[in-house]
């Protein structure tokens, strides 16, 4: 389990993350949202390490993350950030065996190899692994990363926006493959996330921050209606539902 | 995988048509004489090529970035400050100078000295990003210079000329002890670097896969920069300051063998090196009959090259 503690992040004088409190539920997908800048890349990138708190702490199983020895905390938790601009040229498979690093150290067994050919075709790589990823689409490499990340076979998974730059169509196939993730294999999935659609249709819970705060916390079906998301965006944002699933259309609101 | 070693076979065999071709290449009457002398420079041709290939490589890695080489760090600077100096109060035929050792281990000693001073006060690397630290560098390094050159100014001509001979690469005027010593640390270097390949395979996914993947980056990045500056600084002090065509190695060593794997890398830019440095001072030798000198054929040729790969790429790109 993952609790965070009073976590506080300021850049210069800004709070950007301040004062938050709140216990990722297992075998769940949790969504961040909120507007701009109300800092949910930074409450993900210090719960998996990536950068320090200023105070406050994160534990996972009642140990705090810094304490924990970065190879095996490597085999708990795992983080894809939002740009993946790489300097070296990697084919698909390449990628997707880094995953398998901290269990191997750079020699993959066969065990390894079985982890990363299932990832591959989870993902459903398997026709393009032998390219290099700058040759793929922009859907196509944010797919081998996140094969990557579930050859690294963690129980959580963070992910920084996984659906930038990508079209409708390769959006819906990776948050169906997440929801796979959770339902099959018993994973937990933190994403932010931006369009507040695919929080609603997909996630069980969502965080809601607005200028570094946690503004609402709770069940999809709490969050997803007009008076909480008029609190959290500023804005008049009528809700429909569709098929089962609860749309907010907010293409022409006023505020 | 395997056209690599492939290539990596053949890259061995000419670096080894070279080192023959230099040694026993019009190799008149003495040849007890001069054989061991031209196998002590290919010696130190060797283990200079792989210091300067293995630090080039690692610093690029850590600094996501294929044009700069370990010297932006100001420490050859540090090498010619700390001759200048020498030359300036003590003058050229003090004990400083011509005793070698003494010569070697001040020169070294400063050399590590200032990377460490950087790195540990100026610079954590767990605070600031590592381009500041380059910046630093740069800057010192840069302050450096025109301050020894204004001390040089001051120097008597032909102390001038005596120290000017210092501050160029040269494999001619090496001693056997130095060479020893300067392996047995560039030995070790690469004893303890050779732990870290897989680690910097990792850390060319960049900082933020790193971590995720379970490497303790920034003390990645210390060690990295710590042990390149050792075998920069090795190298300065053995053959004065040629960390110029790292460059040019590490490239060409990207290029031919398109992988990500450091271990091959490393490997292939060192044999890189020893054939441009050996295959180079047979030319200085017995081509232009020592008219010219070892950089400036190397860079000539590696001019040539990185136009080359400009125009290829650009034509690639349109």
């Amino acid at each position: 389990m993952i609790e965070i503690k009073g976590l506080t992040k300021k850049y210069g004088n800004k709070p950007v993350v301040s004062d938050v409190s709140l216990t990722i539920r297992p075998h769940a997908i949790t969504s961040f949202i909120g507007p701009n800048g109300a800092g949910k890349s930074t409450l993900l990138s210090m719960v998996s390490r990536l950068i320090d708190a200023d105070t406050g702490e994160v534990l996972l199983d009642n140990k705090n993350v810094k304490s924990w020895k970065s190879s095996e905390l490597a085999k708990r938790v795992s983080i894809l950030k939002q740009s993946n601009f790489l300097n070296v040229r990697l084919t698909v498979r390449e990628l997707v065996s880094f995953g398998r690093y901290p269990y191997s150290k750079g020699r993959l067994t066969p065990e390894d190899e079985q982890y990363v050919e299932k990832a591959i075709e989870y993902m459903n790589l398997k026709e393009i692994e032998d390219k290099y990823l700058d040759q793929l689409s922009g859907g196509q490499r944010q797919r081998a990363f996140i094969a990557m990340v579930i050859a690294q076979d963690t129980d959580y998974i963070l992910l920084d926006e996984p659906l930038n730059n990508l079209d409708m169509k390769h959006s819906v196939q990776i948050m169906k493959i997440l929801r796979q993730l959770v339902d099959e294999l018993g994973k937990t999935v933190v994403i932010v996330l931006h369009d507040i659609n695919f929080a609603s249709v997909y996630s069980d819970y969502i965080v809601a921050l607005k200028n570094g705060k946690v503004v609402k916390n709770g069940p999809t079906d709490e969050i997803i209606n007009s008076e909480a998301l008029r609190e959290i965006y500023d804005m008049n944002i009528p809700v429909q539902e569709q098929n089962g699933c609860r749309i907010c259309v907010y293409f022409n609101s006023h505020t | 995988m395997r056209s690599n070693i492939v290539k990596l076979i053949v890259l061995a065999i000419i670096g080894i048509i070279c080192i023959l071709l230099y040694g026993f290449y019009d190799i008149k009457g003495g040849f007890d004489y001069a054989f061991p002398r031209r196998m002590m420079r290919v010696g130190a041709m060797v283990v200079t090529g792989f210091a300067i290939a293995y630090s080039t490589v690692v610093f690029q890695t850590i600094t996501h970035n294929r044009i700069l080489t370990p010297s932006i760090m100001g420490i050859d600077s540090m090498y010619e400050v700390v001759q200048t100096l020498i030359f300036f109060f003590a003058g050229s035929s003090s004990i400083w100078v011509v005793n070698q050792y003494l010569n070697f281990t001040t020169a070294l000693a400063a050399m590590i000295l200032f990377a460490l001073l950087l790195y540990r006060t100026i610079f954590r690397a767990d605070k600031y990003p590592i381009y500041l630290l380059l910046l630093m560098g740069m800057i010192i390094g840069t302050f450096l210079g025109s301050s020894v050159s204004f001390l040089q100014v001051l120097i008597d001509p032909v102390e001038y000329l005596s120290l000017q001979n210092l501050l160029f690469a040269s494999f001619t005027r090496i001693k056997v002890e130095l060479l020893f010593i300067a392996s047995i640390i560039l030995l070790i270097s690469f004893i303890l670097g050779y732990k870290l390949l897989h680690q910097l395979d990792v850390a060319s996914l960049g900082r933020e896969n790193a971590i995720n993947l379970g490497v303790n980056y920034d003390r990645l990045v210390m060690q990295v920069l710590v042990l390149s500056s050792v075998l920069i600084a090795t190298s300065t002090a053995l053959v004065g300051p040629i960390t110029f065509f790292g460059l040019i190695v590490a490239n060409l060593s990207y290029h031919f063998f398109a992988t990500y794997r450091h271990s091959v890398l490393i490997l292939g830019a060192g044999l890189f090196s020893v054939i441009a440095l050996v295959g180079g001072q047979f030319l200085v030798e017995h081509v232009f009959e020592f008219n010219t000198t070892l950089s400036v054929i190397i860079n000539f040729v590696g001019g040539i090259y990185f136009i080359y790969l400009l125009l290829k790429e650009s034509r690639a790109a349109g």
